[in-house]
């Protein structure tokens, strides 16, 4: 079954994704086990990411200065990676400001 | 014995007073042109200690002044007194800063620290709206307190006029009771919070970018630290500042006074603080979000069960960037590659064919630009589409004809022509930037032109 859940981007990450900050995604049936963060990371790269990926990944988890969220909670609370999505999750990606 | 030295200290604690209200006027009636001489403290003097005189009752001016939140239950006289023996170091004088410094000042706050490397200049205005038009070029620490000083003449505001740096940010820091970060970049940051885990004290961050803000409070009743969220900093390619990627004022305004609001609320004991949590706003959707945060992580090498970080160390070297914000010049390109302004100026006075492709963005295109400039935005240089129309433009274009680009101040412009001489490698086109960009032009050649 497909995984419908809401995605993300703030605070200048929107720019990777053509300025678009909120997209509604189905995920397609995954075979082998439920989809996780990690998963989902992956999907994003191949499947929403307009430029430079290296801005947003880097090896298999978000590049640093970018806090994910789950549900309005720090996705250190859910599990990071290992994160089991459910339908109508809101996962958001933060890209930390410094400016002032 | 006792009793002589707080005799000695009140007198002294007199005087001082006496002697800022002097060099406030005198600043007055001398136009602030003699700003920072006539200031007592504008040096790197971090050793400026207190009054440790307690404020212990709140006088009949106080109490006039402050009635309106002394009346609140929360605050009472004994918040308020709270706050007049409070010491508050803003670090940062500029979007956040103000409006924070402005607020603390308003509220009575015994004593602000103000500190900031920067002088004021006109483009600041928009944002850092405790500075006026007078005080252009004079030092933003100096402008901010004597700007706080004329709201609020009881307020002992003390400038530093100095980079906050490993060396001298422990000294400084522990002289206060809270901290402001009001800075504008990724190496202040982590010295900041380094140092407050260290001088035990809390940090109330905030920061602002285009649209949005965030806020947070960092070492406080147990929470995290900037480490906890972020052990690694970002990679300096993805870090913008506010001169690049625009910032609307009211936003680090929005940002600025909630961080005065935080200090009032830890300064005061009072309700709920953003310890632990993040506060996102989005200014352009109109939306305010509170997330949770991870608890302060064990594992933290500043604040952890185990820190292995016990010292300050490098920062601009621990982040790969400056501690600062300020524009610098790449040198990317052999001068062969780069040609003056005033020699582009020369080659279109002698109408000699060539190409002109301007890299900047096309908002930065409707507020000046080159006549005849073609506009390909550098993060478009890449793409294919855009790469395919300049091709064919110079398919149509006499070989001999070289390409010019430019941007606001020849940095884009160069990694443009880096861009394009490999991509269009096949091309036999010479390809050469602008040095120091639309800035020189402004600089060199037509004053009339705009600089932003």
């Amino acid at each position: 079954m497909e995984l419908v859940v809401s995605l993300e981007f703030s605070g200048g990450a929107e720019l990777l994704f053509d300025k678009v900050k909120n997209h509604e995604v189905s995920l397609p049936a995954r075979a082998n086990g439920p989809w996780t963060i990690k998963h989902l990371l992956v999907w994003i790269k191949d499947n929403l990411l307009k430029e430079r990926p290296e801005l947003f990944v880097q090896g298999d988890t978000v590049r640093p200065g970018i806090l994910v969220l789950i549900n309005d909670a720090d996705w250190e609370l859910m599990g990071e990676l290992n994160y089991e999505l459910k339908s109508k999750d809101r996962i958001v990606f933060i890209s930390t400001l410094h400016g002032g | 014995m006792e009793s002589e030295l707080h005799e000695l200290r009140r007198q002294l604690q007199e005087k001082t007073k006496e002697i800022n209200r002097l060099n406030l006027l005198l600043r007055e009636k001398d136009g602030l042109g003699n700003l920072d001489v006539t200031l007592p403290f504008t040096s790197a003097d971090t050793n400026v200690s207190h009054p440790d005189i307690p404020c212990e009752t709140l006088s009949n001016a106080s109490i006039a002044r402050y009635s309106r939140q002394l009346i609140l239950p929360e605050v009472g006289v004994k918040g308020q007194l709270a706050l007049a023996n409070a010491s508050v170091l803003i670090v940062g004088a500029g979007g956040l800063g103000c409006p924070a410094a402005l607020y603390l000042a308003a509220a009575g706050t015994g004593c602000l620290g103000l500190l900031d490397y920067d002088t004021v200049e006109l483009s600041n205005l928009h944002r850092q709206v405790l500075h006026t038009e007078q005080r252009v070029s004079v030092p933003k620490s100096s402008s901010a307190a004597f700007g706080c000083n004329q709201l609020n003449s009881t307020v002992r505001c003390i400038p530093y006029h100095m980079q906050l740096d490993s060396q001298n940010a422990l000294q400084l820091l522990r002289q206060y009771d809270v901290v402001l970060d009001c800075t504008d970049n990724v190496a202040t940051r982590y010295l900041l919070n380094d140092a407050c885990i260290m001088a035990k004290k809390p940090l109330i961050s905030g920061s602002a970018l285009r649209f949005e803000g965030q806020l947070t409070v960092y070492n406080y009743q147990d929470g995290p630290c900037y480490r906890c969220l972020y052990p690694t900093p970002p990679p300096p390619e993805t870090v913008t500042n506010c001169s690049d990627g625009g910032v609307l004022g009211v936003i680090p305004g929005i940002i600025g006074c909630l961080q005065a609001l935080e200090a009032v609320k830890v300064i005061c004991s009072l309700g709920n603080t953003y310890s632990q949590r993040l506060l996102l706003f989005d200014g352009l959707e109109g939306t305010f979000r509170t997330i949770k945060l991870r608890p302060r992580q064990q594992s933290c090498v500043v604040c952890g069960d185990n820190p292995s970080v016990t010292k300050l160390i490098d920062y601009e070297q621990f982040c790969g960037s400056r501690a600062n914000d300020k524009e610098h010049s790449l040198e990317l390109l052999k001068p062969e590659d780069r040609i003056s302004a005033k020699e582009y100026q020369s080659i279109v006075k002698e109408k000699l064919p060539h190409l002109l492709i301007d890299v900047r963005l096309p908002v930065e295109q409707e507020i000046c630009s080159l006549p005849g400039a073609w506009n390909i935005p550098i993060g478009d240089i890449h793409k294919e589409e855009c790469l395919e129309k300049l091709r064919k433009k110079l398919q149509e274009t006499d070989d001999s004809v070289p390409v010019y680009l430019v941007c606001r101040r020849g940095n884009d412009s160069q990694e443009a022509v880096k861009a394009l001489k490999e991509k269009l490698k096949d091309m036999p086109h010479k390809f050469k930037d602008i040095y120091g960009g639309l800035h020189a032009w402004s600089k060199h050649v037509d004053t009339d032109f705009p600089v932003y």
